[in-house]
Protein backbone atom coordinates (compact mmCIF):
# COMPACT_ATOMS: atom_id res chain seq x y z
CA UNK A 1 0.00 0.00 0.00
CA UNK A 2 1.23 3.10 -0.87
CA UNK A 3 -0.30 6.66 1.02
CA UNK A 4 0.19 10.19 -0.92
CA UNK A 5 -0.68 9.85 -4.48
CA UNK A 6 1.26 12.46 -6.29
CA UNK A 7 5.24 12.04 -7.81
CA UNK A 8 6.94 9.76 -5.20
CA UNK A 9 3.50 7.42 -4.52
CA UNK A 10 3.16 7.21 -8.48
CA UNK A 11 6.77 6.20 -8.93
CA UNK A 12 6.66 4.05 -6.61
CA UNK A 13 4.14 1.93 -7.78
CA UNK A 14 4.86 2.30 -11.12
CA UNK A 15 8.47 1.04 -10.89
CA UNK A 16 7.04 -1.79 -8.16
CA UNK A 17 4.71 -3.20 -11.72
CA UNK A 18 7.65 -2.54 -14.08
CA UNK A 19 9.88 -4.72 -11.61
CA UNK A 20 6.93 -7.85 -12.07
CA UNK A 21 5.35 -6.90 -8.71
CA UNK A 22 1.56 -9.34 -9.58
CA UNK A 23 0.32 -8.42 -6.08
CA UNK A 24 -1.88 -6.61 -4.54
CA UNK A 25 -1.35 -2.60 -5.33
CA UNK A 26 -3.34 0.17 -3.31
CA UNK A 27 -2.15 4.22 -4.05
CA UNK A 28 -4.30 6.50 -1.41
CA UNK A 29 -4.00 10.03 -1.90
CA UNK A 30 -6.10 13.23 -0.50
CA UNK A 31 -6.44 15.13 -3.58
CA UNK A 32 -8.88 14.93 -5.68
CA UNK A 33 -6.81 15.01 -9.27
CA UNK A 34 -4.97 12.16 -10.48
CA UNK A 35 -1.28 12.56 -10.08
CA UNK A 36 0.32 15.77 -11.27
CA UNK A 37 3.77 17.77 -11.53
CA UNK A 38 4.39 20.39 -8.97
CA UNK A 39 7.58 21.97 -10.35
CA UNK A 40 5.70 23.96 -13.24
CA UNK A 41 2.54 25.53 -11.15
CA UNK A 42 4.47 28.51 -9.90
CA UNK A 43 5.94 28.56 -13.54
CA UNK A 44 3.89 27.94 -16.34
CA UNK A 45 0.43 27.26 -14.91
CA UNK A 46 0.94 30.70 -12.74
CA UNK A 47 1.88 32.64 -15.99
CA UNK A 48 -0.96 31.09 -17.89
CA UNK A 49 1.15 30.04 -20.61
CA UNK A 50 0.41 25.79 -19.73
CA UNK A 51 -3.22 24.58 -19.22
CA UNK A 52 -3.54 21.79 -15.99
CA UNK A 53 -4.40 18.81 -18.55
CA UNK A 54 -0.08 19.49 -19.02
CA UNK A 55 1.03 18.54 -16.26
CA UNK A 56 -0.42 15.47 -15.44
CA UNK A 57 1.79 12.68 -14.74
CA UNK A 58 -0.11 9.92 -15.92
CA UNK A 59 -2.98 9.48 -18.74
CA UNK A 60 -6.58 7.75 -17.29
CA UNK A 61 -5.52 4.79 -19.45
CA UNK A 62 -2.13 4.45 -17.85
CA UNK A 63 -3.46 4.66 -14.47
CA UNK A 64 -5.88 2.24 -15.44
CA UNK A 65 -3.15 -0.08 -16.34
CA UNK A 66 -1.47 -0.01 -13.20
CA UNK A 67 -4.19 -2.33 -12.50
CA UNK A 68 -4.30 -0.55 -8.72
CA UNK A 69 -6.95 0.37 -6.40
CA UNK A 70 -6.50 3.87 -6.22
CA UNK A 71 -8.42 5.87 -3.44
CA UNK A 72 -8.16 9.83 -4.62
CA UNK A 73 -9.94 12.32 -2.72
CA UNK A 74 -9.53 9.85 0.61
CA UNK A 75 -6.92 10.64 3.67
CA UNK A 76 -5.24 8.60 5.93
CA UNK A 77 -6.14 9.69 9.40
CA UNK A 78 -3.86 6.78 11.33
CA UNK A 79 -1.59 3.91 11.46
CA UNK A 80 -1.52 1.21 13.73
CA UNK A 81 2.38 -0.54 12.36
CA UNK A 82 1.67 -3.82 15.13
CA UNK A 83 -1.80 -4.90 13.06
CA UNK A 84 -0.17 -3.19 9.82
CA UNK A 85 -3.70 -1.40 8.60
CA UNK A 86 -3.71 2.22 8.00
CA UNK A 87 -7.06 3.99 9.02
CA UNK A 88 -9.35 6.37 6.43
CA UNK A 89 -11.00 9.58 6.96
CA UNK A 90 -14.20 7.56 6.89
CA UNK A 91 -12.73 5.75 9.90
CA UNK A 92 -12.44 2.40 8.03
CA UNK A 93 -9.13 1.07 7.51
CA UNK A 94 -7.16 -0.96 4.98
CA UNK A 95 -4.51 -3.99 5.70
CA UNK A 96 -0.80 -3.97 4.19
CA UNK A 97 1.78 -6.19 3.96
CA UNK A 98 4.41 -3.14 3.12
CA UNK A 99 3.71 0.35 3.06
CA UNK A 100 4.94 3.17 1.21
CA UNK A 101 4.35 6.75 3.07
CA UNK A 102 4.68 9.37 0.57
CA UNK A 103 2.78 12.13 1.92
CA UNK A 104 5.42 15.01 1.24
CA UNK A 105 5.23 17.89 3.11
CA UNK A 106 2.54 21.00 3.27
CA UNK A 107 3.43 24.70 2.96
CA UNK A 108 3.52 26.82 6.91
CA UNK A 109 1.26 29.14 7.47
CA UNK A 110 1.32 32.78 9.10
CA UNK A 111 -0.63 33.37 12.12
CA UNK A 112 -3.86 35.35 11.77
CA UNK A 113 -3.89 35.98 7.55
CA UNK A 114 -5.26 32.50 6.03
CA UNK A 115 -8.97 33.39 7.01
CA UNK A 116 -8.84 36.27 4.60
CA UNK A 117 -9.43 36.32 0.70
CA UNK A 118 -6.42 37.30 -1.43
CA UNK A 119 -3.77 35.69 1.19
CA UNK A 120 -2.31 32.59 -0.40
CA UNK A 121 -0.15 29.32 -0.15
CA UNK A 122 1.06 27.48 -3.33
CA UNK A 123 1.86 23.90 -3.29
CA UNK A 124 -1.69 22.20 -4.83
CA UNK A 125 -2.91 22.59 -8.63
CA UNK A 126 -5.65 23.95 -7.05
CA UNK A 127 -3.86 26.39 -4.58
CA UNK A 128 -1.86 27.72 -8.36
CA UNK A 129 -5.33 28.35 -9.89
CA UNK A 130 -6.67 30.23 -7.37
CA UNK A 131 -3.61 32.59 -7.11
CA UNK A 132 -3.59 32.84 -11.20
CA UNK A 133 -7.40 33.92 -10.65
CA UNK A 134 -6.88 36.53 -8.22
CA UNK A 135 -3.83 38.08 -9.62
CA UNK A 136 -5.69 38.49 -12.53
CA UNK A 137 -8.75 40.19 -10.83
CA UNK A 138 -7.79 43.61 -12.26
CA UNK A 139 -5.79 45.55 -13.57
CA UNK A 140 -2.62 47.13 -11.34
CA UNK A 141 -3.04 44.45 -8.70
CA UNK A 142 -0.11 44.89 -5.88
CA UNK A 143 1.32 41.61 -4.93
CA UNK A 144 3.28 40.83 -1.55
CA UNK A 145 5.22 38.24 -1.76
CA UNK A 146 5.97 36.56 1.72
CA UNK A 147 8.94 34.28 2.14
CA UNK A 148 11.91 34.67 -0.33
CA UNK A 149 13.21 31.06 -0.84
CA UNK A 150 12.41 29.56 -4.55
CA UNK A 151 9.21 29.09 -4.14
CA UNK A 152 8.38 33.10 -3.51
CA UNK A 153 10.88 33.69 -5.84
CA UNK A 154 9.74 31.95 -8.49
CA UNK A 155 6.12 33.47 -7.77
CA UNK A 156 7.12 36.55 -7.84
CA UNK A 157 8.81 36.06 -11.46
CA UNK A 158 5.85 35.34 -12.37
CA UNK A 159 3.46 38.39 -11.02
CA UNK A 160 6.21 40.49 -12.60
CA UNK A 161 6.01 39.01 -15.66
CA UNK A 162 2.17 39.93 -15.66
CA UNK A 163 3.35 43.65 -15.12
CA UNK A 164 1.99 44.05 -11.77
CA UNK A 165 3.77 45.67 -9.14
CA UNK A 166 5.54 43.54 -6.72
CA UNK A 167 7.20 43.42 -2.93
CA UNK A 168 9.18 40.85 -1.52
CA UNK A 169 9.26 40.71 1.94
CA UNK A 170 11.76 38.14 4.64
CA UNK A 171 13.93 38.43 7.38
CA UNK A 172 16.61 37.23 6.43
CA UNK A 173 18.64 39.99 4.25
CA UNK A 174 18.84 38.38 1.01
CA UNK A 175 16.74 35.53 -1.12
CA UNK A 176 17.67 32.03 -0.76
CA UNK A 177 20.28 32.13 1.51
CA UNK A 178 18.91 29.46 3.73
CA UNK A 179 19.45 27.15 0.25
CA UNK A 180 23.16 28.43 -1.43
CA UNK A 181 24.87 31.04 1.05
CA UNK A 182 24.62 35.00 0.56
CA UNK A 183 27.41 35.29 -2.73
CA UNK A 184 24.31 33.24 -4.61
CA UNK A 185 21.64 34.71 -2.38
CA UNK A 186 22.64 38.37 -3.34
CA UNK A 187 22.73 37.63 -7.38
CA UNK A 188 19.37 36.29 -6.96
CA UNK A 189 18.08 39.41 -5.14
CA UNK A 190 19.71 41.64 -7.97
CA UNK A 191 18.17 39.80 -9.94
CA UNK A 192 14.42 40.34 -8.64
CA UNK A 193 16.04 44.04 -8.07
CA UNK A 194 16.79 44.28 -12.08
CA UNK A 195 13.33 43.07 -12.48
CA UNK A 196 11.51 45.53 -11.10
CA UNK A 197 10.65 43.78 -7.75
CA UNK A 198 10.60 45.88 -4.46
CA UNK A 199 12.93 43.83 -2.22
CA UNK A 200 12.23 44.37 1.62
CA UNK A 201 14.70 41.74 2.93
CA UNK A 202 15.36 42.17 6.82
CA UNK A 203 12.07 42.18 7.59
CA UNK A 204 9.29 40.67 8.53
CA UNK A 205 5.31 40.96 8.88
CA UNK A 206 3.75 42.47 11.68
CA UNK A 207 0.10 42.27 10.61
CA UNK A 208 -2.38 42.38 7.77
CA UNK A 209 -4.81 45.01 7.29
CA UNK A 210 -8.69 44.06 5.49
CA UNK A 211 -11.58 45.31 4.49
CA UNK A 212 -14.48 42.66 4.34
CA UNK A 213 -13.26 39.85 4.81
CA UNK A 214 -9.97 40.40 2.29
CA UNK A 215 -6.99 41.56 2.80
CA UNK A 216 -5.74 45.15 1.71
CA UNK A 217 -2.40 45.65 3.08
CA UNK A 218 0.44 44.62 5.75
CA UNK A 219 2.60 46.24 8.25
CA UNK A 220 6.12 45.20 8.30
CA UNK A 221 8.36 44.53 11.92
CA UNK A 222 9.91 47.88 10.79
CA UNK A 223 6.90 49.86 10.91
CA UNK A 224 6.38 49.96 6.96
CA UNK A 225 3.02 50.25 5.57
CA UNK A 226 2.23 48.67 2.20
CA UNK A 227 -0.73 48.20 0.44
CA UNK A 228 -1.43 44.43 -1.17
CA UNK A 229 -4.48 42.72 -3.27
CA UNK A 230 -2.83 39.69 -2.90
CA UNK A 231 -0.22 38.00 -0.63
CA UNK A 232 1.28 34.92 -1.52
CA UNK A 233 2.73 33.16 1.74
CA UNK A 234 5.79 31.18 0.79
CA UNK A 235 7.58 30.22 4.17
CA UNK A 236 8.42 26.63 3.93
CA UNK A 237 7.03 23.57 4.66
CA UNK A 238 6.95 20.89 7.21
CA UNK A 239 6.54 17.16 6.40
CA UNK A 240 3.18 15.70 6.02
CA UNK A 241 3.13 13.21 9.33
CA UNK A 242 -0.08 14.26 11.39
CA UNK A 243 -1.60 11.05 10.46
CA UNK A 244 1.21 9.31 11.63
CA UNK A 245 0.99 10.64 15.50
CA UNK A 246 1.07 7.36 17.97
CA UNK A 247 2.35 4.84 15.01
CA UNK A 248 5.58 4.31 16.80
CA UNK A 249 7.88 5.57 13.98
CA UNK A 250 10.47 8.14 14.29
CA UNK A 251 9.13 11.16 13.10
CA UNK A 252 11.81 14.08 14.06
CA UNK A 253 12.28 15.99 10.49
CA UNK A 254 9.83 13.92 8.49
CA UNK A 255 9.96 9.81 8.67
CA UNK A 256 13.10 9.00 9.76
CA UNK A 257 14.25 5.67 8.04
CA UNK A 258 17.35 3.73 7.70
CA UNK A 259 20.00 4.49 4.70
CA UNK A 260 17.76 2.00 2.56
CA UNK A 261 14.95 4.47 3.67
CA UNK A 262 13.06 1.89 5.78
CA UNK A 263 11.02 3.44 8.79
CA UNK A 264 10.43 0.01 10.39
CA UNK A 265 9.66 -3.64 9.48
CA UNK A 266 7.35 -3.17 6.50
CA UNK A 267 7.32 0.58 6.15
CA UNK A 268 9.22 2.73 3.64
CA UNK A 269 9.07 6.22 2.96
CA UNK A 270 10.04 8.15 0.05
CA UNK A 271 10.05 12.11 -1.33
CA UNK A 272 9.54 15.22 0.45
CA UNK A 273 8.72 13.70 3.58
CA UNK A 274 11.49 11.06 4.18
CA UNK A 275 14.34 11.77 6.19
CA UNK A 276 17.22 9.40 6.02
CA UNK A 277 21.21 8.73 6.00
CA UNK A 278 22.76 9.37 3.00
CA UNK A 279 25.86 7.51 2.86
CA UNK A 280 27.54 9.18 -0.01
CA UNK A 281 27.72 12.47 1.93
CA UNK A 282 27.74 10.63 5.68
CA UNK A 283 24.45 12.57 7.04
CA UNK A 284 20.91 12.75 7.63
CA UNK A 285 18.90 14.36 4.91
CA UNK A 286 15.41 15.18 3.71
CA UNK A 287 15.44 17.06 0.31
CA UNK A 288 12.19 18.80 -0.89
CA UNK A 289 13.82 18.09 -4.58
CA UNK A 290 11.49 17.17 -7.84
CA UNK A 291 13.87 14.77 -8.95
CA UNK A 292 15.13 13.49 -5.28
CA UNK A 293 10.92 12.22 -5.44
CA UNK A 294 11.59 10.05 -8.59
CA UNK A 295 14.71 8.90 -7.47
CA UNK A 296 14.34 7.63 -4.19
CA UNK A 297 10.69 6.20 -4.39
CA UNK A 298 12.29 3.97 -7.57
CA UNK A 299 15.02 3.07 -4.82
CA UNK A 300 12.13 1.97 -2.34
CA UNK A 301 10.21 0.31 -4.48
CA UNK A 302 13.23 -2.13 -5.68
CA UNK A 303 13.98 -2.46 -1.80
CA UNK A 304 10.57 -3.22 -0.84
CA UNK A 305 11.05 -6.20 -3.87
CA UNK A 306 14.26 -7.10 -1.73
CA UNK A 307 17.16 -5.09 -3.23
CA UNK A 308 17.60 -3.41 0.39
CA UNK A 309 20.41 -1.15 -1.60
CA UNK A 310 21.14 1.88 0.72
CA UNK A 311 19.98 4.93 -1.30
CA UNK A 312 22.94 7.10 -1.51
CA UNK A 313 21.95 9.88 -4.32
CA UNK A 314 23.59 13.23 -5.25
CA UNK A 315 20.93 15.39 -5.14
CA UNK A 316 19.56 17.72 -7.77
CA UNK A 317 17.58 20.84 -7.63
CA UNK A 318 16.82 23.94 -9.83
CA UNK A 319 14.77 26.85 -10.20
CA UNK A 320 13.41 29.11 -13.14
CA UNK A 321 13.25 32.92 -12.05
CA UNK A 322 13.24 35.54 -14.91
CA UNK A 323 16.10 34.29 -17.07
CA UNK A 324 17.68 32.66 -14.87
CA UNK A 325 17.76 28.92 -14.58
CA UNK A 326 19.44 27.81 -11.38
CA UNK A 327 20.50 24.16 -11.33
CA UNK A 328 22.65 22.56 -8.38
CA UNK A 329 24.01 19.04 -7.90
CA UNK A 330 24.96 17.87 -3.90
CA UNK A 331 24.80 19.71 -0.48
CA UNK A 332 25.52 23.44 0.37
CA UNK A 333 26.66 23.73 4.18
CA UNK A 334 26.45 27.32 4.94
CA UNK A 335 30.60 27.06 6.38
CA UNK A 336 31.74 25.66 2.57
CA UNK A 337 34.05 27.52 0.54
CA UNK A 338 33.08 28.45 -2.97
CA UNK A 339 35.39 28.51 -5.80
CA UNK A 340 34.13 29.84 -9.80
CA UNK A 341 34.85 26.99 -11.87
CA UNK A 342 33.73 28.01 -15.24
CA UNK A 343 32.41 31.76 -16.23
CA UNK A 344 32.09 34.49 -13.88
CA UNK A 345 29.23 35.38 -11.20
CA UNK A 346 28.99 38.89 -12.88
CA UNK A 347 28.44 37.50 -16.56
CA UNK A 348 25.26 35.52 -15.85
CA UNK A 349 26.57 32.25 -16.79
CA UNK A 350 28.59 30.56 -14.27
CA UNK A 351 29.44 27.39 -12.08
CA UNK A 352 30.34 27.71 -8.46
CA UNK A 353 31.73 24.55 -6.46
CA UNK A 354 31.12 24.19 -2.85
CA UNK A 355 34.12 22.51 -0.61
CA UNK A 356 33.74 21.38 2.65
CA UNK A 357 35.99 19.50 5.22
CA UNK A 358 38.68 19.11 2.09
CA UNK A 359 35.84 17.86 -0.72
CA UNK A 360 33.91 19.33 -2.95
CA UNK A 361 30.08 18.80 -1.98
CA UNK A 362 28.08 20.77 -4.64
CA UNK A 363 28.17 22.16 -7.58
CA UNK A 364 25.62 25.34 -8.55
CA UNK A 365 25.54 26.25 -12.15
CA UNK A 366 23.40 29.30 -13.09
CA UNK A 367 22.43 29.16 -17.11
CA UNK A 368 25.07 26.64 -17.91
CA UNK A 369 23.42 23.44 -17.92
CA UNK A 370 25.61 21.34 -20.14
CA UNK A 371 29.24 22.86 -18.31
CA UNK A 372 27.06 21.52 -14.56
CA UNK A 373 26.85 18.29 -16.42
CA UNK A 374 30.02 17.83 -16.71
CA UNK A 375 31.67 19.21 -13.28
CA UNK A 376 28.85 17.21 -11.55
CA UNK A 377 31.06 14.47 -11.47
CA UNK A 378 33.26 15.91 -8.62
CA UNK A 379 30.41 15.44 -6.48
CA UNK A 380 29.94 11.75 -7.32
CA UNK A 381 33.94 11.64 -7.06
CA UNK A 382 33.93 13.92 -3.78
CA UNK A 383 37.14 15.10 -5.32
CA UNK A 384 39.60 16.86 -2.78
CA UNK A 385 39.12 20.64 -2.70
CA UNK A 386 42.82 20.90 -3.03
CA UNK A 387 42.80 19.33 -6.21
CA UNK A 388 40.75 21.33 -7.76
CA UNK A 389 42.01 24.73 -6.70
CA UNK A 390 45.00 25.53 -9.08
CA UNK A 391 41.95 25.25 -11.87
CA UNK A 392 39.36 28.09 -10.37
CA UNK A 393 39.24 31.54 -11.77
CA UNK A 394 37.95 33.05 -8.40
CA UNK A 395 37.95 31.36 -4.95
CA UNK A 396 36.17 32.76 -1.43
CA UNK A 397 36.90 31.58 2.01
CA UNK A 398 34.76 29.62 3.94
CA UNK A 399 31.48 30.93 5.89
CA UNK A 400 30.26 32.74 2.26
CA UNK A 401 27.01 33.35 4.60
CA UNK A 402 28.56 36.03 6.81
CA UNK A 403 30.83 37.27 3.98
CA UNK A 404 29.79 40.63 2.94
CA UNK A 405 28.20 40.97 -0.42
CA UNK A 406 30.20 43.11 -3.04
CA UNK B 1 11.51 1.67 -29.55
CA UNK B 2 10.27 4.54 -31.09
CA UNK B 3 11.42 7.62 -28.87
CA UNK B 4 9.79 11.11 -28.87
CA UNK B 5 11.20 14.06 -27.07
CA UNK B 6 9.04 17.17 -25.89
CA UNK B 7 11.48 19.92 -26.10
CA UNK B 8 9.03 22.40 -25.02
CA UNK B 9 8.73 20.36 -21.58
CA UNK B 10 12.31 20.01 -21.05
CA UNK B 11 13.63 21.63 -17.82
CA UNK B 12 17.27 20.79 -18.82
CA UNK B 13 18.31 18.64 -16.16
CA UNK B 14 20.45 16.56 -18.15
CA UNK B 15 19.70 13.44 -16.47
CA UNK B 16 18.60 11.90 -19.79
CA UNK B 17 21.91 12.64 -20.98
CA UNK B 18 23.31 10.96 -17.60
CA UNK B 19 21.10 8.04 -18.11
CA UNK B 20 21.51 7.45 -22.11
CA UNK B 21 24.37 9.95 -23.73
CA UNK B 22 24.09 7.73 -26.84
CA UNK B 23 20.20 8.58 -27.25
CA UNK B 24 20.37 12.20 -25.78
CA UNK B 25 22.72 15.34 -25.47
CA UNK B 26 21.50 18.73 -24.29
CA UNK B 27 21.88 22.27 -26.89
CA UNK B 28 24.85 24.13 -25.69
CA UNK B 29 23.05 27.48 -25.74
CA UNK B 30 20.39 26.56 -23.04
CA UNK B 31 20.77 23.14 -21.77
CA UNK B 32 17.39 21.76 -23.55
CA UNK B 33 17.74 17.70 -24.70
CA UNK B 34 17.87 16.84 -28.38
CA UNK B 35 17.47 13.37 -29.40
CA UNK B 36 20.26 11.58 -31.04
CA UNK B 37 18.99 8.38 -31.97
CA UNK B 38 15.01 7.81 -32.14
CA UNK B 39 14.88 4.37 -32.67
CA UNK B 40 17.86 3.14 -30.29
CA UNK B 41 19.07 -0.52 -30.63
CA UNK B 42 18.13 -3.15 -28.09
CA UNK B 43 20.99 -2.88 -25.69
CA UNK B 44 20.30 0.46 -24.94
CA UNK B 45 16.51 0.33 -24.18
CA UNK B 46 17.14 -0.37 -20.54
CA UNK B 47 19.24 3.36 -20.63
CA UNK B 48 16.81 4.91 -22.53
CA UNK B 49 13.76 3.59 -20.23
CA UNK B 50 15.90 4.90 -17.32
CA UNK B 51 15.73 8.09 -18.68
CA UNK B 52 12.30 8.95 -19.39
CA UNK B 53 11.66 7.24 -16.18
CA UNK B 54 14.36 10.05 -14.19
CA UNK B 55 12.88 13.29 -16.43
CA UNK B 56 11.91 15.45 -13.89
CA UNK B 57 9.55 17.20 -16.31
CA UNK B 58 7.92 14.10 -18.32
CA UNK B 59 9.53 14.73 -21.62
CA UNK B 60 10.43 11.45 -23.07
CA UNK B 61 7.53 9.00 -24.43
CA UNK B 62 8.48 5.69 -25.42
CA UNK B 63 6.27 3.37 -27.66
CA UNK B 64 7.12 0.23 -28.81
CA UNK B 65 8.17 -0.26 -32.36
C1 LIG C 1 4.94 25.17 -6.68
C2 LIG C 1 6.09 24.23 -6.55
C3 LIG C 1 7.18 24.35 -7.43
C4 LIG C 1 8.26 23.47 -7.33
N1 LIG C 1 9.31 23.63 -8.18
C5 LIG C 1 10.39 22.81 -8.06
C6 LIG C 1 11.51 22.97 -8.92
O1 LIG C 1 11.55 23.86 -9.77
N2 LIG C 1 12.55 22.12 -8.77
C7 LIG C 1 12.56 21.14 -7.84
O2 LIG C 1 13.54 20.39 -7.74
N3 LIG C 1 11.50 20.94 -7.01
C8 LIG C 1 10.43 21.77 -7.10
N4 LIG C 1 9.35 21.59 -6.26
C9 LIG C 1 9.38 20.49 -5.27
C10 LIG C 1 8.77 19.20 -5.83
O3 LIG C 1 7.57 19.46 -6.49
C11 LIG C 1 8.58 18.22 -4.69
O4 LIG C 1 9.85 17.85 -4.24
C12 LIG C 1 7.78 16.98 -5.08
O5 LIG C 1 6.48 17.31 -5.43
C13 LIG C 1 7.77 15.98 -3.94
O6 LIG C 1 6.95 14.90 -4.27
P1 LIG C 1 6.29 13.98 -3.14
O7 LIG C 1 5.51 12.97 -3.90
O8 LIG C 1 7.32 13.55 -2.18
O9 LIG C 1 5.35 14.94 -2.30
P2 LIG C 1 4.08 15.78 -2.74
O10 LIG C 1 4.21 16.19 -4.16
O11 LIG C 1 3.89 16.83 -1.70
O12 LIG C 1 2.88 14.75 -2.65
C14 LIG C 1 2.36 14.26 -1.46
C15 LIG C 1 0.91 13.89 -1.71
O13 LIG C 1 0.39 13.23 -0.58
C16 LIG C 1 -0.87 13.79 -0.24
N5 LIG C 1 -1.12 13.57 1.19
C17 LIG C 1 -0.57 14.21 2.25
N6 LIG C 1 -1.04 13.70 3.42
C18 LIG C 1 -1.90 12.70 3.08
C19 LIG C 1 -2.71 11.79 3.86
N7 LIG C 1 -2.69 11.80 5.19
N8 LIG C 1 -3.48 10.90 3.18
C20 LIG C 1 -3.48 10.87 1.80
N9 LIG C 1 -2.74 11.71 1.04
C21 LIG C 1 -1.96 12.61 1.68
C22 LIG C 1 -0.71 15.24 -0.62
O14 LIG C 1 -1.95 15.91 -0.76
C23 LIG C 1 0.04 15.12 -1.92
O15 LIG C 1 -0.83 14.92 -3.00
C24 LIG C 1 8.25 22.45 -6.34
C25 LIG C 1 7.17 22.35 -5.46
C26 LIG C 1 6.09 23.23 -5.56
C27 LIG C 1 4.94 23.11 -4.60
S1 LIG D 1 15.84 14.54 -18.48
FE1 LIG D 1 14.01 15.53 -19.31
S2 LIG D 1 14.11 17.62 -18.55
FE2 LIG D 1 16.13 16.75 -18.27
S3 LIG D 1 17.26 17.36 -20.11
FE3 LIG D 1 16.41 15.33 -20.51
S4 LIG D 1 14.44 15.73 -21.47
FE4 LIG D 1 15.08 17.64 -20.56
Amino acid sequence: MIVGASVAGLTAAVTLRGKGYDGRLTLIGDEPHTPYNRPPLSKQILAGTWEPDRIKLRTNEELSALDARLLFGRSATGLDTGARRVVLDGGDSVSYDTLVIATGVTPNSLPGAHHLAGVHLLRTLDDALALRADLRREPGVKVAVVGAGFLGSEAAAAARRMRLDVTMIDPRPVPMRRQFGDRIAGLVGRLHKKNGVSMRCGTGVRRFFESRGRVTGLELTDGTLLDADVVVVAIGAAPAVGWLAGSGLELGNGVECDPTCRAAPGVYAAGDVASWHNNHFGCRMRLEHRLNATEQARAVAHNVLGENEPFAPVPYFWTDQYDAHIQAYGIFPADAELAVLHGELEGGHFVVAYGHRGRVVGVLGWNSPCELRKLRQLVVDRAPWAAILPAPRAVWPGRHLSASLR
Amino acid sequence: MQVTLHQDKCVASGQCVLAAQEVFDQRNEDGVAVLLDDRPPAELHEDVRHAAAVCPALAIALADS
